[in-house]
C-alpha cells in the first residue's frame, strides 16, 4: 500500500478522534503524536519516490511540497502545545474552543494534504475550499469583534475566489470533455497532461485567467489580498503560522499544476505576463504597506504577501533558473515564515500585546526568543547566508540577464521590504525593553529547527535535492 | 385584382380599427368593474360619450394658439395611420410594404411629441407637468420599444410587419430567449405608453399622480372627442402589434381568400376579448405606482429589450 | 428546425439570469430569498430538463440536490434566521435600476464576449450556457459588492453558487463525484454562514457590514 493513503487518512482519522477527546492537554500531546506519524509517512513516500494512481498523484512536484506540509504540520503541532497552554491559563480559551481548535487543525492539515495528492480537478477544488472552511472558524475563535470580521471577510473573499476557480476548473473540463470523452478521465491530472495538447487552446487560456484570479486570491496577491493580514492577525498564532507557511503554498501549487497544463499544450498563451505583473503588484504593494504596519502579526503577513509575490514572479519568469529559484524560495520561506509566527506567538503572549510600539529590547529582556526572532527576520529579509538569500539572488540575477526591465521593479520591491524589516527589527530586537514582560515558557525547538534548516540550505543544498528541483523546474516550463 | 384586394382590405382595416377600439375599451372597464364587483356601465358607453363629445360646443383658452386646436387632428390622424398599419386580420394591405416597425414608431413618436406640446401651449400648470413627464416616460420607452424592433427583426431579417407575421406563423423560429424578453419589454411599455395602471391612471383625476390626463385637461368637446379616440385606437393598436409580432395566428396571409379573412378578423376579436380581459385583470390586481418610480419600471423595460438583443448573439443560427 | 430540448434548455437558463436581475434590485430581504428560491427552482428545472433530455441521469440527483439545498433548506434556514433576528423590516439601499441596468449589461455583454469567441467548437446549447452561467456568477459577485446587510451577502454568494451548478449542468458528462462534493462543501459553507451570522449579531448587534468594517484591527 502507498504511504500516501496513510497521508491523507492519518489527519482524516485524528481529526474524528481529537473532536472526543475532552482534555487539552492530552490533545495536544496526541495532536503532535498524530502530526508525527504523519510526517513519518510522508518521509516514506519521499524516500519510494514519485508513484501515481487513480486517486493520487505523486510526481516530483508535489513529493516535497507533501514532505514540507507534513514537516511544518508537526513543528507547529509542537509550537501550539505550549501556545494554547498560556492562552488557556491566560482565560481566553476554553477547553470546549480547544477541543474543536485540534480537531480542525488536524481537518485542515487533511484538506491541505488531500489538495496537494489529489488526482482529480474537482477533489483539488473541494480540498482547497474545505482549507478555508476548516480555518475561517478558527481565525474567529476568540470571538472578539476585530477577529470576527477578520474572519467573515476571510470567508466572503475567498469564497468568492474559490468559485471563481470552480467556473476556471469546469471550464479547463469543457476544454478536454471534446478530446478525451466525457466521464472522470478529463477530470485527472494524469490523463490530462497526456492528452492536453490537443485541447482548445482558446478555451485554455480563459480558465487559467479564472484559476489565476480564483486560487490567487487564496495566495494572497494583490489586489485581492485584502483578506490575508486580518485573518492572520486575529486568529491564534499556530494557525497563522500554517496559513502563512502552508496553505499559501497549496493554493500556488493549484495556480503552478494548470499552469503546466498550460505549458504542456503549446498553443496556449504563455501565463508569465499575467503572474509577473500580479506578483510585481504583490511585492510592491506589500513593500509599501510594511512600513505602515503597528501590529506584528500584520506586519509578517504583509511580509508574506510580498514573498508569494517574489515567488509568483519567479514562476511567472519562468525557466529552468527562475522556476529553480522559485520553488526553492516556496519552501524556505514556508520554514522561515512559520519560524517567525512561532517567535511572534511567543512574544505577543510575553509581552500580552500584538502592537509594534509596545515591543522592544527583546534580546535584553527575552534572550533566547529574541535572537531567534532577530534570526528569522534577517532570513525574511533576504540577507545571506540564509536560504533566502539564495533564491532571491539566482532569481535577480536571472531575471537581470533576461529581462532587465522588469529586474528594476523587482530589486526595487525587494529593498523596500528588506528596509522596512530592517527598521523594524532594530526596534523590536534591541534597545530598552519596555511594557509588561513576562517569562517565556515555551518550546523553541521548533523556531530553532526550521532556522537551522534555512541556514543549512542557504550554504549546501544536497545534491539529490538539487536534482529534483531542476527535474520539477523542467516540467514547469 | 390582388391590388384590388388589398386596397380593399386596407379600406376595411382602417374602418375596422376606428370601429373597434371604443369597444375595446369599453369591455375593459366592463371586466375592471365586474372584477371589483360592480355592474359596470354598458360596453358601448364609450361610444355614447364620443357622440356626447362630438356635439358639445369647444371652450378654448384665451391664450390657446392655432397649434392648440391642430394638434388633436394631427395626433388622431397620425395614430389612426399607424393602427390601419399594423396587419390583425390579413398581411395582404395596400399599405403593407411601408408598414414597418420603425414607420410606426415614427408615428407614434410625433403624436406623443404634438401632444405634449399642446399640453404646454395654453401655459397652464398641469399641462406642464403632465407633458414633462410624458416626456420622461417616452425618453425610456421608446429606446425599450427600438430594441425590442432590434431583436425582432434581426431575427425575422426585415422591419416589415407584413413580414414578420408571415415569419412568425411558419413556425421556423420556435422558443427564443431573445422573443420572450422582447415580449415582456414590449407589454411593459405598452402599459405605459397607454397610460395604464401601474404607471398611469386613465380614470384619475388626481392632480398629483396625473400624466397623460393633465395633458388634456384644457380640451373640450369635438378635440376633447378625437384626443380620446386617439387614445383608445392606440390602445388597439399596441394590442394588434403585440399579436401581430407574438401570436399572429388565424391572420390571413397573402393569396388566401375571403373566407380566410374573414376568419382572420374573428379570431382578431377574440385575440382583443382575451388582451382586454388580461389587462383588465391585471390593473385591478395591482396598485398605481409613485411617478418617480416609473422610470424603474420602464428602465427595467430598457434592460429586458437590451438582454434581448444581446441574446441574439448567442443563440443559435443567428 | 424547432429543437425543443435546446429551446427549453436555453428558456431555464435565462430565467435563472433573470432571477439574478430581480435579486439585484430586491430592497427587502424576504422578497430577496422569494427569489432566490425561484432562482434555485428554476436551476432545478434546468437540471432536471437536461437530464432527461440528454439522458444523462446522473443529473437528476443534481436537480434533486438542488432543489432540497437550494430551494427548501437554505431559504427556509434564512427566514427563521431573519425572523430570530427581527430584521426583516430592514430595507437595504439597492442598486437603482439605472445602474443595475447598467452593471448588469455591461457584464453580461463582458461575459458573452469572454465566452463566445474561445467557444466556437462547442455546441450552441454549451456556448449559451456558459455565457448565461458566467453572467449569474458575475452578478452575484456585484450583489456581494453592493450589498451591506450579511444575510443578502450570503444570498448573494449562493446565487453565484447557482451560477456554478448552471455551468456544470451545460458541460456533457461532469462526474458526479465532483458535482456531490461541491455541493457538501457548499452546505457545509452555508452552515458556518449561518454560525456567522449568530456570532455577529452577538457581538455587534447588527448585521451590517459596513458599520461592521470599522472594527477592524488595524486600519490602513
Amino acid at each position: 500500500m502507498s504511504p500516501i493513503y496513510v497521508i491523507v487518512a492519518t489527519p482524516l482519522l485524528s481529526a474524528a478522534i481529537l473532536a472526543l477527546v475532552p482534555g487539552y492537554r492530552l490533545a495536544a500531546r496526541l495532536n503532535i503524536a498524530f502530526s508525527a506519524v504523519t510526517l513519518l509517512a510522508a518521509l516514506v513516500l519521499f524516500r519510494t519516490g514519485p508513484a501515481g494512481n487513480a486517486l493520487f498523484v505523486v510526481d516530483a512536484f508535489n513529493i516535497y511540497l507533501i514532505a514540507l506540509t507534513a514537516f511544518v504540520g508537526l513543528t507547529t503541532s509542537i509550537f501550539s502545545a505550549s501556545y494554547i497552554g498560556h492562552e488557556v491559563a491566560a482565560g481566553k480559551l476554553t477547553p470546549r474552543d480547544l477541543r474543536f481548535y485540534h480537531a480542525m487543525y488536524q481537518a485542515f492539515m487533511f484538506t491541505m494534504l488531500l489538495a496537494l495528492s489529489a488526482n482529480n480537478l474537482g477533489v483539488m477544488w473541494v480540498a482547497v475550499e474545505g482549507a478555508t472552511l476548516t480555518t475561517v472558524l478558527m481565525v474567529s475563535l476568540y470571538r472578539t469583534a476585530a477577529s470576527i470580521e477578520a474572519a467573515w471577510k476571510y470567508f466572503i473573499l475567498c469564497g468568492v475566489g474559490i468559485a471563481l476557480a470552480l467556473f476556471g476548473t469546469i471550464l479547463m473540463y469543457l476544454a478536454a470533455q471534446p478530446v478525451m470523452g466525457p466521464g472522470m478521465a478529463a477530470m485527472t491530472w494524469t490523463e490530462l497532461m497526456k492528452h492536453v495538447a490537443r485541447v482548445n487552446a482558446d478555451i485554455l487560456n480563459l480558465a487559467f485567467v479564472f484559476l489565476l484570479i480564483g486560487y490567487g486570491t487564496k495566495v494572497g496577491l494583490a489586489p485581492l489580498h485584502a483578506w490575508l493580514p486580518d485573518a492572520h492577525a486575529e486568529g491564534p498564532t499556530p494557525i497563522s503560522a500554517v496559513l502563512s507557511g502552508l496553505l499559501l503554498n497549496v493554493a500556488l501549487y493549484a495556480v503552478l499544476r494548470f499552469k503546466m497544463l498550460l505549458a504542456a499544450n503549446g498553443e496556449a498563451i504563455a501565463p508569465g505576463p499575467l503572474m509577473i505583473a500580479m506578483g510585481l503588484a504583490s511585492l510592491l504593494l506589500a513593500g509599501l504597506m510594511l512600513y505602515r504596519r503597528r501590529d506584528i502579526k500584520r506586519f509578517f503577513a504583509y511580509s508574506s504577501i510580498e514573498h508569494m509575490g517574489i515567488i509568483t514572479f519567479a514562476f511567472g519568469m519562468g525557466g529552468p533558473l527562475a522556476n529553480f529559484a522559485g520553488l526553492l524560495h516556496m519552501a524556505m520561506h514556508s520554514l522561515t515564515k512559520s519560524a517567525i509566527f512561532y517567535a511572534v506567538g511567543h512574544v505577543a503572549q510575553a509581552k500580552g500585546t500584538q502592537r509594534l510600539e509596545k515591543i522592544t529590547g527583546l534580546t535584553v529582556s527575552h534572550p533566547v526568543l529574541g535572537w531567534g526572532l532577530l534570526v528569522g527576520v534577517v532570513a525574511i529579509a533576504g540577507l545571506p547566508p540564509f536560504g533566502i538569500f539564495m533564491s532571491e539572488f539566482l532569481l535577480i540575477t536571472s531575471t537581470f540577464a533576461r529581462e532587465p526591465l522588469l529586474a528594476i521593479p523587482l530589486t526595487l520591491g525587494i529593498l523596500l521590504a528588506f528596509g522596512a524589516l530592517v527598521l523594524r527589527v532594530q526596534q523590536l530586537c534591541f534597545g530598552e525593553p519596555g511594557g509588561e514582560s513576562a517569562p517565556v515558557r515555551g518550546s523553541l525547538v521548533p523556531l530553532y529547527a526550521h532556522l537551522g534548516l534555512v541556514l543549512v540550505a542557504g550554504v549546501w543544498l544536497p545534491g539529490p535535492l538539487v536534482a529534483w528541483f531542476q527535474t520539477v523546474a523542467a516540467l514547469l516550463g | 385584382m390582388n391590388a384590388l384586394l388589398a386596397t380593399l382590405y386596407q379600406i376595411v382595416q382602417l374602418a375596422l380599427v376606428l370601429a373597434l377600439a371604443p369597444l375595446l375599451t369599453g369591455w375593459v372597464r366592463l371586466v375592471k368593474a365586474r372584477l371589483v364587483g360592480r355592474r359596470g356601465p354598458s360596453v358601448l358607453q364609450p361610444y355614447r360619450d364620443l357622440l356626447r363629445l362630438l356635439r358639445k360646443e369647444v371652450v378654448l383658452a384665451r391664450n390657446a394658439s392655432w397649434l392648440f386646436r391642430a394638434v388633436p387632428y394631427v395626433m388622431f390622424t397620425a395614430i389612426w395611420l399607424a393602427a390601419g398599419l399594423v396587419p390583425i386580420f390579413t398581411t395582404q394591405l395596400a399599405l403593407a410594404p411601408t408598414a414597418d416597425l420603425i414607420a410606426l414608431i415614427a408615428l407614434l413618436g410625433s403624436a406623443r411629441f404634438f401632444l405634449a406640446l399642446a399640453g404646454m401651449d395654453v401655459g397652464t400648470s398641469f399641462g406642464g407637468i403632465g407633458s414633462s413627464r410624458e416626456m420622461m416616460i417616452a425618453a425610456l420607452a421608446e429606446p425599450a420599444m427600438l430594441m425590442v424592433v432590434f431583436s425582432v427583426s434581426i431575427l425575422v431579417r426585415t422591419t416589415s410587419l407584413a413580414e414578420i407575421a408571415d415569419f412568425m406563423m411558419s413556425g421556423a423560429v420556435g422558443l427564443r430567449i431573445s422573443l420572450a424578453l422582447a415580449l415582456i419589454a414590449l407589454v411593459m411599455v405598452a402599459i405605459a405608453e397607454n397610460a395604464r395602471i401601474p404607471i398611469d391612471n386613465p380614470a384619475t383625476h388626481l392632480e398629483l399622480t396625473m400624466v397623460h390626463e393633465a395633458m388634456v385637461l384644457e380640451y373640450s368637446g369635438r378635440h376633447l372627442a378625437l384626443v380620446e379616440a386617439a387614445s383608445m385606437l392606440k390602445l388597439l393598436l399596441y394590442v394588434a402589434l403585440i399579436a401581430c409580432i407574438f401570436a399572429p395566428w388565424g391572420m390571413a396571409s397573402a393569396g388566401s381568400g375571403l373566407l380566410a379573412a374573414l376568419w382572420g378578423v374573428l379570431v382578431f376579436a377574440g385575440k382583443l376579448a382575451v388582451a382586454g380581459a388580461l389587462l383588465a385583470l391585471f390593473e385591478t390586481s395591482i396598485a398605481k405606482m409613485r411617478v418617480f418610480r416609473v422610470s424603474e419600471f420602464l428602465g427595467g423595460a430598457l434592460l429586458l429589450s437590451l438582454l434581448g438583443a444581446i441574446f441574439l448573439y448567442v443563440s443559435r443560427g443567428v | 428546425m424547432i429543437d425543443l430540448g435546446y429551446d427549453a434548455a436555453h428558456m431555464l437558463g435565462a430565467v435563472v439570469l433573470l432571477m439574478s436581475f430581480a435579486l439585484l434590485y430586491q430592497r427587502r430581504l424576504f422578497s430577496l430569498l422569494r427569489v432566490f428560491t425561484l432562482q434555485a427552482l428554476a436551476l432545478t428545472a434546468t437540471a432536471a430538463w437536461q437530464a432527461f433530455s440528454h439522458g444523462e441521469p446522473h443529473l437528476y440527483i443534481t436537480a434533486l440536490l438542488t432543489l432540497s439545498l437550494k430551494a427548501i433548506v437554505m431559504p427556509v434556514a434564512l427566514h427563521r434566521i431573519i425572523v430570530k433576528m427581527n430584521i426583516h423590516r430592514t430595507i437595504e439601499p439597492a442598486l437603482s435600476i439605472g445602474l443595475t441596468m447598467v452593471a448588469g449589461v455591461s457584464l453580461v455583454t463582458l461575459s458573452i464576449l469572454l465566452v463566445l469567441p474561445v467557444t466556437a467548437d462547442a455546441t450552441a446549447l454549451t456556448r449559451e450556457n456558459l455565457a448565461l452561467s458566467l453572467s449569474v456568477v458575475l452578478l452575484g459577485l456585484l450583489m456581494m459588492i453592493s450589498r451591506r446587510n450579511a444575510v443578502s451577502q450570503v444570498v448573494g454568494f449562493m446565487s453565484i453558487e447557482n451560477g456554478l451548478i448552471l455551468a456544470a449542468v451545460g458541460v456533457a458528462g461532469m462526474p458526479l463525484v465532483v458535482e456531490m462534493s461541491i455541493a457538501f462543501s457548499v452546505m457545509v459553507a452555508f452552515i458556518i454562514f449561518g454560525i456567522f451570522l449568530f456570532h455577529i449579531r452577538e457581538r455587534f448587534d447588527t448585521l451590517d457590514m459596513q458599520k461592521i468594517e470599522s472594527f477592524r484591527g488595524e486600519s490602513d
